[in-house]
C-alpha cells in the first residue's frame, strides 16, 4: 500500500500538472479565438459587434470608477500613514510622496485595480456565460450559426482591455490623492508641493510597467471569467460554483502574472 | 454525391452512434425524414431522444456514423459548414433558450441582424410578423422573464422561424405545460405544418400530441431504435417494450432475490 502510493505520486504530479497545462491552453484558445474575431473576421465579412463591446465597457470601466476611486484613495492613504511611520524615525519625511508615489504606480495601482474588477467583472462573466450554458442559451446561439466566442468573449476581452489601463491610471491618480492628504495633514507638504514631490519621484517606466501589467491583468482576468462561465455543468449550484473559481483562479493568476512581470522588469532594468 | 436530387430526404441519418466518454449514449441508429415530413421521435426518459436532436442540430459530436442534411454530412462538416446548414435550420429548445438580456423582440431579431444585411426597419417588420403567426403580437417589448412558459416557447419558436429555415427541430414542445397550453403548441405545431411545408423533428415523450401531429413516428429505447412508422403502424405494434411505452405500463420492479442482495452487500470500490 505504502509503495503503491509512492510510485501513484509521479503519476499525480504528472496529471495535475497535464491538467494545468491543459487549463491555460484553453485560456489561450479562448483568446485566439477572440483575437479572429475581432481582427480576422470582420474581412471574413462577419459582423464585428462594436455596441456589445461598449455595453461591456460600461459595465466593467465606467461604473466601476467610485469603489476604484474610493478604496485606491484609501490605499493610498495608508501607504502614507504606514510609510510616515517608519520616515519619522529616520526625520525623513519629506520621501512620504515618493514611498506612496513608487508604491502604488508601479504595484498597488494594478493589483488593486484587478483585484476590484476581478470581484466585480470576472465573476459577472462566470455568472453570465454560465447561466447561458444552463438554459441553454449558449446551445441555442450555436444552432444559429453565432459562434458564442464572438459573440459572448470577444467584446469583453475588447472592453477590458481598453478599461483595465484606464481604470489604473484613474486609480494611481486617487492613490497619489489619498498620501497627498497625509501628506498635507501631516507632513508639511502644500498641495502643490506633494504633487511636484510626486513628479520627481516617479519616471515614466514606472507608469508604463504598470499600464502593460494592467493589461496582461485584464486578458488573464476576461479569459478566466469566461473559460469558467463555459466549463459550467447542469444546474444552478454549478453557477456559483464556476464563480466561486473564477475569482479564486483569476486572483491567482493575477499575483503569477504579476510575479513574473515584476521579476522580468527587474532584470531588464538591472543592466 | 447527391445523385437524385428530386428523392433526397431532408434529413439522413446512417448507423449513428454517439458517446459521452465513455459511455455510448445512441447505439447505431438509421433513418430518414422526407422533405416536408414531420417525424416525432418518442422515448423515455434517459433513452437518449434528446441526444440524437442535439446531434441533428450539430451540438454533439458523432463518435460514429452519418448524418446528412442538405448534402452535407454533418458528422464531418467544417465549423463553416455547419454554420451555412444552421442558418437553414430552426430550433426550439425545452425551455425556449430566450436570451435573458434582450427584449422578445431582440431575441427574435438576433439571427436577422447577425446573417443578414436587412435595414432596421424591415427586420423590425419581420419581427412582427413572426410574432404574430406565434401568437405573440405586441408582446415584443416584453423581457422573456416577463412570459409565461407557454409563451416562452411560442417566442422561441418564432425565433427558430425567424430566417425561414427549411426544417425545424423541436425539443420536448410540450414538457412543463398544462394540457391546455400544450394542446396550444400542438396546434402552432399543425398550422406551421400547413404553412409552410417544413420537414420537422419533434422530440417528446407526450403520446397525445405525437399521434396528433406525427406524420411517422420513431421510438428510442436505451440507443435503440425499436419502431418506427405510422401513427397506424406504431398502435398497431406487439413488441412488447413498444406496447409498454404506449400503454403506460411502469418499469417492472421485481429483480431476482440474488442480485438484489449483492447490490445491498456490494462494498462501493467493487460497484464502481
Amino acid at each position: 500500500m505504502k509503495t503503491e502510493g509512492i510510485t501513484a505520486l509521479p503519476g499525480r504530479v504528472g496529471l495535475s500538472t497535464l491538467k494545468v497545462l491543459a487549463y491555460v491552453g484553453g485560456l489561450a484558445r479562448l483568446a485566439g479565438e477572440s483575437a479572429h474575431a475581432v481582427f480576422i473576421g470582420p474581412f471574413q465579412g462577419r459582423r464585428l459587434r462594436p455596441q456589445r463591446a461598449f455595453h461591456q465597457a460600461m459595465a466593467v470601466g465606467v461604473k466601476a470608477i467610485p469603489i476604484v476611486s474610493l478604496i485606491s484613495f484609501f490605499v493610498g492613504l495608508i501607504m502614507a500613514l504606514q510609510s510616515g511611520y517608519e520616515l519619522r524615525r529616520l526625520g525623513a519625511m519629506q520621501l512620504v510622496a515618493d514611498a506612496v508615489a513608487i508604491s502604488i504606480v508601479r504595484e498597488l495601482g494594478p493589483l488593486i485595480t484587478a483585484i476590484i474588477v476581478i470581484g466585480r467583472s470576472g465573476s459577472a462573466f462566470a455568472a453570465e456565460i454560465g447561466t447561458m450554458k444552463v438554459t441553454e442559451e449558449v446551445d441555442a446561439l450555436e444552432v444559429m450559426a453565432i459562434r458564442p466566442v464572438a459573440f459572448l468573449v470577444a467584446p469583453k476581452f475588447l472592453a477590458m482591455l481598453v478599461m483595465m489601463p484606464c481604470l489604473t491610471i484613474w486609480a494611481d491618480c486617487m492613490g497619489v490623492m489619498g498620501g497627498c492628504l497625509f501628506g498635507v495633514a501631516g507632513a508639511n507638504f502644500t498641495f502643490a508641493s506633494y504633487l511636484e514631490a510626486t513628479r520627481d519621484a516617479l519616471v515614466l517606466r514606472d507608469l508604463y510597467t504598470g499600464l502593460v501589467k494592467s493589461a496582461l491583468f485584464a486578458l488573464a482576468i476576461t479569459a478566466v471569467g469566461c473559460q469558467e462561465g463555459f466549463s459550467t455543468g447542469a444546474g444552478a449550484e454549478e453557477v456559483g460554483r464556476s464563480t466561486t473559481e473564477a475569482v479564486v483562479i483569476s486572483i491567482l493568476m493575477v499575483i503569477v502574472v504579476d510575479l513574473v512581470f515584476t521579476a522580468l522588469f527587474y532584470v531588464t532594468s538591472g543592466a | 454525391m447527391n445523385d437524385s436530387v428530386g428523392e433526397r430526404p431532408a434529413i439522413s441519418v446512417v448507423n449513428l452512434r454517439v458517446s459521452y466518454g465513455e459511455r455510448e449514449i445512441l447505439h447505431g441508429i438509421s433513418f430518414d425524414v422526407q422533405q416536408g415530413e414531420t417525424v416525432v421521435v418518442l422515448g423515455g426518459s434517459g433513452s437518449g431522444k434528446s441526444t440524437l436532436l442535439r446531434t441533428l442540430v450539430g451540438l454533439e459530436k458523432p463518435s460514429g456514423g452519418e448524418v446528412w442534411i442538405k448534402g452535407v454530412n454533418i458528422a464531418q462538416a467544417s465549423e463553416d459548414e455547419l454554420d451555412e446548414i444552421r442558418k437553414k435550420v430552426g430550433v426550439s429548445f425545452q425551455d425556449g433558450a430566450l436570451f435573458g438580456s434582450m427584449t422578445v423582440g431582440d431575441n427574435v431579431a438576433l439571427p436577422l441582424r447577425e446573417h443578414t444585411r436587412l435595414e432596421e426597419s424591415t427586420i423590425e417588420i419581420m419581427v412582427r410578423i413572426k410574432l404574430e403567426q406565434v401568437g405573440l403580437a405586441s408582446f415584443e417589448d416584453f423581457m422573456p422573464s416577463q412570459l409565461s412558459g407557454g409563451m416562452k416557447k411560442r417566442a422561441a419558436v418564432a425565433r427558430a422561424l425567424a430566417m425561414d429555415p427549411e426544417m425545424l427541430f423541436f425539443d420536448e414542445p410540450s414538457a412543463g405545460l398544462d394540457p391546455i397550453i400544450a394542446a396550444g403548441i400542438d396546434e402552432l405545431i399543425l398550422s406551421l405544418k400547413k404553412a409552410y411545408a417544413m420537414s420537422m423533428v419533434v422530440v417528446t415523450h407526450e403520446l397525445a400530441s405525437a399521434f396528433l401531429i406525427a406524420d411517422r413516428m420513431l421510438l428510442i429505447d436505451r440507443g435503440n431504435i425499436i419502431a418506427i412508422g405510422t401513427k397506424q403502424e406504431l398502435a398497431a405494434s406487439s413488441n412488447p417494450r413498444v406496447r409498454q411505452f404506449l400503454d403506460r405500463v411502469p418499469e417492472p420492479q421485481v429483480e431476482d432475490e440474488l442480485s438484489y442482495v449483492k447490490m445491498l452487500t456490494a462494498n462501493r470500490e467493487t460497484r464502481r
